[in-house]
C-alpha cells in the first residue's frame, strides 16, 4: 500500500483542476472514503462538508481558479483515523488574522464561515505554509469514536 | 440537482419554494439574483421555504444572510421556513438561527408578516 508523505496509507492521492467541478469530485472521493471507513452518514455528511469547504479555499483562495496550478488532495486511512489533506499553490492565509465569524458584529458578513465549519466538523485541524508556495490543510477524522 | 427555485404568491407574501443545494456556483448565485430581482421588485414580505433544500455550504449560508439584509435594509420581512435538520444544525452553530424568523409551519409563518 502506498504511503503518504506522513507516513499514512493513502487511500486517494489525486491532483485536481482548479474549478468548482473539483470541489465537488474532493466532497465525493471523501465520503466515499468516509463510508469505506465505517463512518455514520451524518458524520461523514459533516466532514463532506469540511472538505467542500477546503477544497473552495483551495480554488477560489489559494489557486484563484489558475488552471495552471493543481490542488493535491490526498486521504489516508490508519485503524484510528481518516486524514484528509489539501494542498494549493496559492500565497496562503494566516489563520490568527481571521474574523470570528460568531462576533456579534461580523454574524451578518456575507462570508467568513468555511474555516468556523471546518473546525467544526473535524476533529483535528491544521495549516501549513509550504515553501516556495501553497499551503497544506490537514483535516482528521478519528474512527470509532 | 444544483438548485430549483419557484415563486408563489399568498396573499401578500411571496413564497420562494427553494429545492436542491445551495452551494458556491450555480446554486448560490441563482439565489442571490432571484432575491435581488424580488427586492428590485418591491416585493417586502418574502418566505422562503428550504422545505427541499438538501446541503447548503458555507456561500449558501452567505447568500441567506446578504437576502436577509438586502429585504431588511428596503424595510421588507425575509422569513424561513422549513429547515431541513442539517440546514438547521448548520444555522445553529454558525449562531444565526436566532438571527432569522424560523417557522415549520406555512400557515403560521404566513399569518406572522
Amino acid at each position: 500500500m502506498n504511503r503518504d508523505m506522513h507516513g499514512d496509507p493513502t487511500v486517494v492521492d489525486t491532483f485536481l483542476e482548479s474549478t468548482l467541478e473539483s470541489v465537488d469530485r474532493a466532497e465525493e472521493l471523501v465520503l466515499d472514503a468516509a463510508k469505506k471507513a465505517g463512518i455514520n452518514e451524518d458524520d461523514a455528511l459533516s466532514l463532506g462538508m469540511a472538505v467542500r469547504e477546503c477544497a473552495v479555499n483551495a480554488v477560489v483562495h489559494g489557486n484563484r481558479y489558475n488552471l495552471n496550478k493543481k490542488v493535491h488532495l490526498t486521504i489516508a486511512r490508519d485503524p484510528e483515523k481518516l486524514t484528509i489533506r489539501i494542498v494549493d499553490q496559492g500565497e496562503g492565509f494566516d489563520l490568527q488574522n481571521l474574523p470570528d465569524p460568531l462576533a456579534e458584529e461580523n454574524l451578518l458578513r456575507h462570508s467568513g464561515r468555511g474555516i468556523f465549519i471546518i473546525r467544526a466538523f473535524t476533529d483535528d485541524f491544521s495549516v501549513r505554509r509550504l515553501e516556495p508556495a501553497g499551503t497544506e490543510v490537514t483535516m482528521v477524522k478519528n474512527l470509532g469514536s | 440537482m444544483s438548485i430549483k427555485l419557484s415563486t408563489r404568491q399568498v396573499g401578500d407574501v411571496t413564497v420562494v419554494d427553494v429545492a436542491g443545494r445551495i452551494t458556491l456556483g450555480e446554486g448560490s448565485s441563482t439565489m442571490r439574483d432571484t432575491l435581488r430581482d424580488m427586492v428590485a421588485k418591491g416585493q417586502k414580505k418574502i418566505l422562503l421555504n428550504l422545505g427541499e433544500v438538501s446541503y447548503i455550504d458555507s456561500s449558501g449560508i452567505g447568500e441567506l444572510v446578504s437576502g436577509f439584509t438586502t429585504v431588511t435594509n428596503q424595510g421588507g420581512q425575509l422569513k424561513l421556513l422549513g429547515l431541513t435538520k442539517r440546514v438547521k444544525d448548520l444555522l445553529q452553530i454558525t449562531k444565526l438561527y436566532t438571527v432569522f424568523d424560523v417557522h415549520d409551519d406555512e400557515a403560521h409563518a404566513i399569518r406572522s408578516f
